[in-house]
């Protein structure tokens, strides 16, 4: 799964799987990230602006 | 005043019947728990695998359930992709439903490995020329990305809607809910494929074994296909049977219809290209090996022709003809009973690929494996379907699962 474990080897084999997961395992932590942070802003900017929901 | 945990406008049945429900599926799930802590607890000597049947009752109930749940990344391929507005608003339900097959694939495999404390090893230590680390890969990653789609509808409870970061978050992830709907997709791809794949590499398994496309035998592509086929028509059958159960009508009929059509259209394409791939096994690839076709149909107590036969006939020509057709998806007994066949068609399509494959003689001096699973294999098979209707019961109680459901039922 990583580098350093044992019996990780530098081939194709190892950097298209593992580039598979690895490439959707950022894809979704990046969104999650977009999500957590852009969340923290908008409840910042709605106590800024006392507290009114502008949502739906 | 307090927040009702219901949603507003929408009516449902009192809590002590309500209770009284989830007790009864409760008693099926306690049998299923308490046959998965004896596998646990005692080994896999509780169930009736052995040395011919490495995979058993078990992994065609991974499979079937996989491909059932299949609709989930079908539906959120023509809602996300393509833009199909009339699929939002069954896409809810369909995410619920990939949700339950998911983990109830998950968790089967945690009983079938033995020894779930180890079950990281196939992570950690991954074997990248195996089908079934990608299938693991793909499994694991997919239900993530099913748990975060699942989140907004949770989290739009009015109860929790009132937590301003939990009121955000749901709005927040609806945005980027695209982008997780895509990922899905290429995973599900993929592991749908690889559980094809699996059974078409063994090229020690005559019944199973296929040519194919650089590394990938044609059963990976037709597993892939099936189930994006079958698995919108587990979501109608589900649908159907939560509307005839609430006694509501929660989907209008041309959501119905459109979803009828493309898997209709799907089935036929999918089923033409078995029949193709069983042809071509069947005169070349099976005797190349020294085996003839009624070989693997014959000598045998349960798998005659009738299996295949069933299979394609019964569970893919006949149900994608009704599909195709304005009056057959335009008659309710009609639609449901061909989604009832297609259902049934996959299932045997995966029984045998997964089975069959095992049961049939290698050698000539050898006799058909024959198998029937323990009570504990069986209980266990049964526990996720409890534990199915629960979370279903649970989420069309709190949660705003169909968005037509107040238009359609103004006076409740």
């Amino acid at each position: 799964m990583f580098p350093f474990i044992f019996e990780w080897v530098w081939d194709i084999d190892h950097l298209v799987f593992m580039g598979g997961l690895w490439y959707a395992l950022t894809i979704i932590g990046l969104g999650l990230t977009y999500c957590v942070a852009k969340t923290i802003i908008d409840i910042k900017s709605q106590e800024g602006k006392g507290g009114h929901d502008t949502h739906h | 005043m307090t927040t009702p945990a219901i949603p507003e406008g929408v009516k449902r049945c009192p809590t002590r019947q309500f209770a009284l429900w989830l007790a009864v599926v409760g008693a099926v799930l306690l049998w299923g728990v308490y046959a998965m802590y004896l596998c646990w607890y005692k080994g896999l000597n509780q169930t009736n695998m052995n040395d011919a049947y490495g995979f058993a009752l078990w992994i065609w109930a991974d499979l079937a359930v996989i491909a059932l749940g299949g609709g989930a990344f079908f539906s959120g391929f023509l809602a996300y992709i393509i833009g199909n507005k009339e699929v939002k608003h069954i896409i809810n339900y369909a995410v619920i439903i990939g949700f339950i097959c998911y983990s109830s694939a998950l968790l089967i495999l945690a009983i079938d490995i033995g020894q779930p404390l180890r079950g990281w090893f196939i992570f950690w230590h991954a074997n990248v020329h195996s089908m079934l680390t990608e299938v693991a890969f793909c499994l694991s990653v997919y239900f993530a990305v099913l748990t975060i789609e699942f989140l907004p509808l949770i989290f739009e409870n009015p109860k929790l809607d009132r937590i301003p970061f939990v009121h955000h978050m749901a709005h927040n992830l609806h945005e980027v809910m695209a982008v997780f709907a895509a990922t899905g997709v290429f995973l599900s791809f993929f592991h749908q494929g690889s559980l094809g794949g699996v059974s078409g590499v063994l090229y020690g398994r005559p019944f199973s074994y296929r040519d194919g496309l650089f590394i990938w035998p044609w059963t990976f592509f037709l597993f892939t296909w099936s189930a994006a086929a079958v698995g919108p028509l587990f979501t109608i059958s589900v649908t159907r049977l939560t509307e005839a159960i609430t006694r509501k009508k929660l989907v209008k009929n041309s959501v119905y219809q459109m979803l009828a059509k493309i898997s209709g259209w799907m089935l036929l394409t999918y089923i033409i290209a078995k029949i193709i791939d069983t042809w071509y096994w069947a005169t070349e690839i099976a005797p190349s090996m020294g085996f003839a076709f009624m070989d693997f149909y014959s000598n045998n107590p349960l798998y005659g022709i009738w299996i295949l036969v069933a299979e394609i006939i019964l569970g893919g020509v006949v149900p994608a003809l009704i599909l195709i057709t304005r009056k057959g998806r335009e008659n309710g007994y009609l639609l449901f009973t061909a989604a009832i066949l297609a259902m049934i068609g996959i299932c045997l399509n995966r029984w045998v690929m997964v089975l069959q494959v095992m049961a049939v003689p290698l050698l000539p001096f050898q006799e058909w494996f024959m198998y029937s699973p323990s009570w504990q294999e069986v209980a266990t098979t049964i526990l996720p379907v409890a534990y199915g209707i629960i979370l279903i019961s649970l989420a069309h109680r709190y949660l705003l699962v169909f968005p037509q459901e107040k238009e359609l039922n103004p006076g409740n």
